[in-house]
């Protein structure tokens, strides 16, 4: 009995050293976050009064995978702004490990590639890691509830990353028109193809 | 001039063709029928991407883990997942630079979520990862983790 016990502690000890953060699931609620934004002011989903919800896409300046998705971001922006989900874009890199991702270039991109939303960054990493943000881009389809923000969709912005392709399936824009027609998305689930982020411990 | 000509002739008839890579396209299918060939070759696919800081560190040491099985029945597959319109812009100059001598491949695919979920249900699409199958011995095994050369020595003993 005893040897069955320190048996089915180890497992746990085990299996709780495996268990890695495992961020945000479609159905659960997302905590507020306070981010400096790239105009120098502080930036809250709160503040959002009339919005319905937030298209969160964690992505940064270096990653030739977020370049590429860069003008898809924009024009989801562009789209679903005006109908009540406006894009939030968070970096989620660490600028000491990677220079281009600093505030500074990332004020600079914002400027000259004229991003219609809000770009944030996470300089403690601290959201990202709430999230569960593991690569760039890594979207997050959100819906304002009473009972707070509710994440409906985790995942790649579509399926493929190569732009260009006009059959490819849109999982972000189908997850939004899907909750703006009071339906939940069918594929609120996908894996996020992109540059692994780096935590810094 | 004349030399800076013939400096440019010597390099392209002797140093281009040591490094010479191709770059096939592959899809998921087309991976899974070539195991299914291999017998009782043990093989060790690496994903990886130019543009992909870790992946990119990791690379000698697959070289230098293939270059000490020579003599083995061991396929080493350096499968990119860089856009397919990269090749010869950056995959091929990459391989050139590195002076990667395995085979490289570069994913084929019209839909990221399926190829990733037809090479292992369980990647969450992070690289580098590395599958290592030996059909002869039904092994499989997917590792979404940076590998070293010690670690790949002791997976391809532990799976031969």
């Amino acid at each position: 009995m005893k040897k069955l016990m320190i048996l089915v502690i180890a497992a746990a000890a085990a299996l709780a050293a495996k268990i890695p953060a495992e961020g945000y699931k479609a159905g659960d609620r997302a905590a507020d976050f306070r981010l400096k934004n790239v105009d120098g002011k502080m930036l809250s989903m709160a503040g959002y009064k009339t919005a319905k919800g937030f298209i969160v896409v964690f992505t940064c300046n270096h990653c030739p995978v977020s370049q590429g998705y860069e003008q898809r971001i924009i024009a989801l922006d562009k789209k679903y702004a005006q109908k009540g989900y406006p894009v939030l874009a968070i970096s989620p890199s660490d600028p000491a490990s990677v220079p281009a991702d600093s505030y500074e270039n990332m004020q600079k991109v914002a400027t000259a590639h004229k991003y219609t939303f809000p770009y944030l960054i996470d300089e403690t990493q601290a959201v990202s890691k709430a999230f569960g943000a593991r690569a760039t881009p890594h979207a997050f389809v959100i819906q304002k509830t009473g009972a707070g923000n509710v994440v409906e969709y985790v995942g790649a912005i579509d399926n493929n990353a190569e732009d260009g392709d006009p059959n490819r399936t849109n999982y972000v824009e189908k997850a939004v028109d899907a909750l703006l027609e009071g339906r939940k998305p069918v594929v609120n689930t996908t894996k996020a193809f992109g540059c692994s982020i780096t935590y810094k411990n | 001039m004349k030399r800076f000509v013939v400096t440019q002739l010597l390099y392209l008839l002797f140093v281009w063709p040591a490094f010479s890579q191709t770059v096939r396209p592959v899809t998921a299918s087309q991976l899974e029928s070539r195991f299914r060939s291999g017998k009782d070759t043990v093989y060790v696919v690496n994903f990886w991407a130019t543009w992909c800081v870790p992946c990119v560190k990791e690379l000698p040491e697959f070289e230098k883990f293939r270059e000490d099985h020579k003599d083995q029945p061991l396929k080493l597959l350096l499968v990119s997942m860089d856009y397919e319109s990269k090749v010869k812009s950056a995959v091929m100059p990459f391989a050139r630079r590195q002076k990667l001598k395995a085979e490289i491949l570069i994913a084929s695919r019209k839909n990221e979520q399926g190829f990733i979920d037809a090479i292992d249900k369980g990647w969450s699409g992070s690289l580098p990862g590395t599958l290592i199958v030996n059909n002869a011995k039904a092994v499989r095994k997917f590792f979404e983790k940076p590998l070293t050369h010690e670690e790949l020595n002791t997976l391809y003993q532990t799976y031969k």
